[in-house]
């Protein structure tokens, strides 16, 4: 039970927060596209396609953040005082990009809350990009305690990582658009999508030649015998994907490429998983160093396999529920 | 210039939590005054209740926002500026959040979505479900965060093993000592906070002389409520009062500002305690009142502050004062809620002008008392941020005053823009007033959902 319980709870953990970039990301992504937008009211059309959603997506946040102070208390103790600036960034820009989506609705000139919007969403996918990437690299670790300086973070590597989640966060929102709209915002999209879709893989095969070439522990993991017969299909699978979500969005097709960009991100984590557990927090802290007091850590699975098989259930109907296309003009709340 | 890290991680916390209460003492109250519409609507068909129901969904909508993307603020700076206190007491307090998250932020969040965007998707009946869902959602979230609060009051059912906090009982720690008291005198606050801002508006409209049979279906409704309410108040407050005497009696004698404990206290009316020379000045006081109130004994004895070094008590003035903030809006609501539910019963309220002014200006009331109720609670429990187990002060984060303090200024500043911004909107919806297309203007609704949602999608890609 010491052993498999934070595992279990690692599991989790990377649910939430696969959830999170996945559901929160494709709203993230249309703040990132709203510049390409020709008008307000193609703005209108893009926001409103995520309007009924967004709420519960961003709760996902919520999630992977208690969820750590939970499970992982130690964890979350080093990981939030490392990143204090992007975390700090983050959350205001998503203050911002948060409430544009309301009042939005009810202001008469919408130029300003569109451009707080796309600040917001961009700057919240950034910092979260460097804050992964930063975490990649490593904390410092004293006693159990966060020992390094406030800007520790900031290397080409972070920014690289930032740079490419907005990226990939876009590509995400293209492709939801793709699905959800139709006329000129669809077009756009799909446009948008072919050029992104190139980004995104551009800035994976950064990604993944950089870790390995800086970081030793993480080039042993895939390229030590046997390892590297069982890790090899990885990025082939990678490259699989991506060209069938370029096949498909050539052919007009509309569900097929989110759920190929789905997979690429779920490869990109797969990959990330691979490189660093048991570390939660690299080099130096495991799963099972930051894990809480078993009892809590049950008591919380309780909890947690009770109620997300209902709030997946629901959050379920709500996407059948708003279902289909949004038209141009259609009207918000 | 020599910044303290403590002082700052204090303040930036303090910031933002009171920028966040505000939304949900308002979303609390208000998501159940809708789901309560929404009841009223569907038993009488009457469309105005319908009407009002949409009117205070939009502003709901707004503020909610507000409330949840402070709210995130919160769940992380726990760890931002509280790291060490993340470490002792997360094995505790952190499941009652997660906790919280699963059973009320998903709820509230989701079944949002449908009364914001579902009225022509779903049947009344689940349009109105889905109100009164976010409702409970909204009460269940104060459920667990006043649970994880209050054990912080009076942590309990723990056991403390090198300094950090391990569970033993798990229903103790959720019901520790001052949980049920705390959790329905913060409940009744946010009900009753939202029924002066009704109020409020209602009056607003029977002055102008628009919406008026809207303005009198909001007055009746707020003062009907908050005439139960408000008095239900002050004896709630009065048993978490006596609650607190017997927990964290020093709290208590902060808040009457009570120094000698070998003599009976009096209740100042006013003073200014001066808590290097450990005396009032410019006291005006009910003699004995105090320990009239906390001991139901005119000679009854409890605890001064001169029991405990000066490094264990509270900041007296800002506990003391807050508390006298908090005590007399209270009392105020009580005498302007039985004053209105006097004027209904002579049928005079919606010609009482004078009246109607007054509460027009009232709106904002039940948020300082809520705030300041608040400064009370967490200021009174200083030193301690779990009180007995961990002192605030060895809570903090390994983080340099400057990080602490570059942030507070951007704290400050967005939340500034993005307050200024809620309240205007809000402002520019209420002017606006409870108008729009009626049922039969949006179109019937189907008896069958499945049907009403094919419609609704068949409409939206265009076929109809």
């Amino acid at each position: 039970m010491e052993w498999y319980l934070p595992v279990i709870w690692a599991a989790l953990i990377g649910i939430a927060v696969i959830m999170y970039v996945i559901l929160d990301g494709f709203d993230l992504g249309i703040g990132i596209l709203f510049p390409y937008a020709r008008n307000e009211t193609e703005r209108d059309q893009m926001m409103r396609t995520v309007g009924p959603f967004w709420d519960g997506n961003e709760t996902w946040l919520i999630l992977g953040g208690g969820g750590l102070l939970a499970a992982f208390p130690k964890a979350y103790a080093v990981i939030m005082p490392a990143f204090y600036l992007p975390v700090i960034v983050m959350l205001l820009a998503l203050v911002f990009r948060g409430v544009a989506f309301e009042f939005r609705t009810v202001s008469r000139s919408k130029t300003w809350l569109s451009v707080a919007f796309t600040i917001g969403s961009t700057l919240a996918a950034f910092a979260q990009g460097v804050i992964l990437g930063a975490l990649i690299q490593g904390v410092a670790v004293r006693d159990g305690a966060y020992s390094g300086g406030s800007f520790d973070w900031v290397t080409p590597f972070a920014v690289l990582c930032g740079l490419s989640l907005i990226a990939g966060y876009a590509l995400l929102g293209a492709t939801w658009l793709t699905i959800k709209t139709e006329g000129p915002v669809a077009e756009r999209a799909r446009g948008h999508a072919k050029t992104l879709l190139l980004l995104v893989l551009v800035c994976m095969a950064a990604v993944s030649l950089w870790t390995p070439l800086t970081e030793p522990r993480i080039a042993e993991r895939w390229f030590s015998l046997p390892n590297f017969y069982f890790l090899w299909p990885v990025p082939v699978i990678t490259a699989l994907t991506a060209y069938l979500a370029w096949r498909w969005i050539e052919t007009g097709r509309e569900v097929p490429p989110f759920l190929a960009t789905i997979a690429l991100f779920l490869l990109g984590f797969l990959g990330l998983v691979i490189s660093n557990f048991p570390y939660l927090v690299p080099p130096s802290l495991t799963v099972w160093e930051t894990a809480a007091a078993p009892a809590s850590q049950i008591f919380m699975l309780l909890g947690t396999l009770f109620l997300l098989p209902i709030i997946l259930g629901y959050i379920g109907f709500i996407y059948w529920l708003f279902r289909g296309k949004v038209r141009e003009g259609e009207t918000y709340h | 210039m020599d910044l303290d890290p403590v002082l700052l991680a204090r303040l930036q916390f303090a910031f933002t939590i009171i920028f966040h209460i505000i939304f949900p003492s308002f979303t609390i109250g208000l998501s159940a005054y809708i789901a309560t519409l929404g009841a009223i609507w569907l038993r009488s068909g009457n469309d105005r209740y319908h009407q009002l129901m949409r009117f205070w969904t939009k502003i709901f909508a707004v503020s909610f926002a507000m409330g949840v993307v402070s709210g995130i603020v919160l769940s992380y700076q726990l760890g931002t500026n509280w790291s060490r206190y993340s470490v002792a007491v997360g094995n505790v307090v952190g499941p009652l959040i997660g906790y919280e998250v699963l059973s009320a932020f998903f709820l509230e969040a989701t079944f949002l979505g449908v009364l914001l965007f579902g009225f022509n998707r779903v049947p009344p009946w689940l349009y109105v479900l889905s109100a009164a869902i976010v409702a409970i959602g909204t009460a269940i979230s104060a459920f667990w965060i006043l649970s994880a609060n209050s054990w912080m009051q009076t942590p309990a059912g723990h056991e403390l093993r090198g300094g950090i906090a391990y569970p033993a009982d798990w229903l103790a720690i959720i019901f520790n000592p001052s949980f049920p008291y705390r959790f329905a005198h913060m409940l009744n606050a946010a009900y009753l906070t939202t029924a002066f801002v009704v109020l409020a508006v209602g009056a607003r409209y029977l002055i102008a002389g628009r919406h008026i049979e809207e303005g009198r279906i909001m007055l009746r409704m707020a003062i009907g409520l908050a005439a139960i309410l408000a008095p239900l108040q002050l004896f709630l407050g009065d048993q978490h009062g006596l609650n607190t005497l017997h927990y964290q009696p020093i709290k208590v004698a902060a808040m009457e500002a009570h120094w000698d404990g070998s003599k009976p206290g009096d209740f100042h009316i006013f003073a200014w305690p001066d808590e290097k020379a450990g005396e009032n000045r410019f006291a005006i006081s009910i003699p004995h009142g105090a320990s009239l109130i906390l001991t139901h004994h005119l000679n009854g004895l409890f605890p001064g502050l001169t029991s405990v070094p000066a490094s264990d008590r509270p900041p007296v003035t800002l506990v003391f004062f807050s508390f006298r903030i908090m005590l007399a809006v209270g009392l105020f609501m009580i005498a302007a809620a039985l004053l209105g539910a006097f004027l209904w019963w002579r049928s005079t309220l919606f010609d009482t002008r004078w009246y109607l002014r007054i509460m027009a200006q009232c709106w904002w009331i039940g948020f300082v008392a809520v705030i300041a109720g608040w400064i009370v609670t967490e200021s009174g429990r200083q030193p301690w941020i779990v009180q007995g187990l961990l002192r605030t002060a060895n809570a903090t984060s390994p983080v340099p005053a400057a990080s602490i303090a570059g942030t507070l200024v951007l704290f400050v500043i967005a939340y500034c823009v993005v307050f200024s911004f809620g309240i205007y909107y809000i402002n520019r919806l209420i002017a606006q007033g409870p108008v729009g297309p009626t049922v039969q203007e949006i179109g019937q609704f189907s008896a069958n959902p499945i049907s009403a949602a094919h419609e609704a999608g068949r409409t939206a890609v265009g076929q109809a």
